[in-house]
């Protein structure tokens, strides 16, 4: 009978230890799942065709070498540019494939808040998970608006330069950009120290 | 496509491709010449018309954008015989060399007197950034400061 005890308990105790590796082990792995979700993320919102709209001054760049926009083109009080020069003064809703003007929904510069230029990834994440800088908003709104706004997504069908030579894309698929977005807000959006 | 709007306060209608740029439509389908072709990039200025009374550059706008808009070209400036603020500076201050290009900055310069009545020098180097190959651009300054005073006068 006491030796039935015994057993009974060694084998409990083996079952809490299992079950307790077990958590440990996943929560290891949705913390590395997470992490390389970060990276993934952050390796599109680093690309140029995101930071170009995100300029820590008021005037736009553009172009493979991310240079000041042509023609002193201007932020303005909204991000649509100025009174006789709006974004919309030459881009539309779409990429035009005659002139080679990029174009998307809504085209304007990020405020001025949500600035990234010259900052490191995780300063970047800090600023668009911040909602005292990203206007408010909430993970599930980042999250919404990073994998489903028209203008995000752009920067996947970036079209022809001025050149007639395709610009260049983000380094991962937008498909696996969406993907990685949700993975790490899911797990609770840790931005990792550098 | 067909695709309807108003033309210098005419309804039109074309049917052409929808990507056509609107500058060749207005040119070629709709026989208006005053607006130029420059660059095709919307990097000089020269197609500037307004849509909805904003300055847009016509050789990068697709027809099909401006299906229920209000297109304003250099034709339609004027208001029958009287001759726009902007269009009488340009003739006071005889702005023009060759000339090709004027229609595109007094287009931009229209849309800007209506945001902005009185443009500063820096106003005026910030909005009107079209190119001008005969170097007009000190001219150009002095017709639209004109351009606002008559434009104040007038309303």
């Amino acid at each position: 009978m006491k030796f039935r005890s015994i057993l009974l308990m060694i084998t409990l105790l083996t079952v809490v230890m299992v079950s307790y590796n077990f958590n440990e082990v996943a929560e290891v792995q949705l913390e590395e799942q997470s992490m390389e979700a970060f990276g993934t993320m952050m390796e599109v919102v680093m690309h140029k065709r995101c930071m170009n709209c995100h300029p820590k001054g008021d005037q736009p760049r553009q172009g493979e070498d991310s240079h000041l926009h042509y023609f002193g083109v201007q932020r303005g009080e909204d991000g649509h540019g100025i009174a006789a020069l709006k974004c919309e003064t030459c881009h539309q809703k779409e990429n035009n494939l005659n002139s080679g003007v990029p174009g998307a929904p809504h085209w304007h510069l990020a405020p001025r808040s949500m600035a990234w230029e010259g900052l490191s990834r995780t300063e970047v994440a800090s600023v668009f998970m911040n909602p005292e800088t990203n206007g408010g908003k909430s993970p599930e709104e980042i999250e919404k608006h990073m994998t489903e706004d028209d203008l995000v997504l752009w920067a996947f069908e970036p079209g022809i330069g001025l050149d007639g030579v395709p610009r260049e894309k983000p380094p991962v698929s937008k498909e696996e950009f969406i993907e990685a977005v949700k993975i790490w807000i899911a797990n609770g959006a840790k931005i990792p120290s550098e | 496509m067909k695709v309807d709007f108003k033309l210098n306060q005419k309804e039109v209608n074309v049917d052409v491709d929808e990507n056509t740029p609107l500058l060749w439509v207005i040119r070629d389908v709709l026989d208006m010449k005053g607006t130029k072709f420059g660059c095709g990039k919307a990097a000089c200025g020269a197609c500037t018309v307004h849509v909805d009374g904003e300055a847009v550059r016509s050789c990068s706008f697709a027809v099909k954008f401006a299906s229920g808009k209000s297109i304003r070209t250099i034709e339609g400036l004027s208001n029958g015989e009287d001759l726009h603020p902007v269009q009488q500076a340009w003739k006071e201050e005889i702005v023009p060399q060759c000339g090709y290009c004027q229609p595109g900055f007094m287009m931009a310069t229209a849309a800007l007197l209506d945001k902005i009545p009185n443009p500063t020098d820096e106003d005026i180097d910030k909005n009107i950034v079209n190119i001008c190959r005969c170097g007009t651009y000190y001219r150009m300054r002095k017709a639209i400061h004109r351009a606002a005073e008559l434009k104040n006068e007038a309303s």
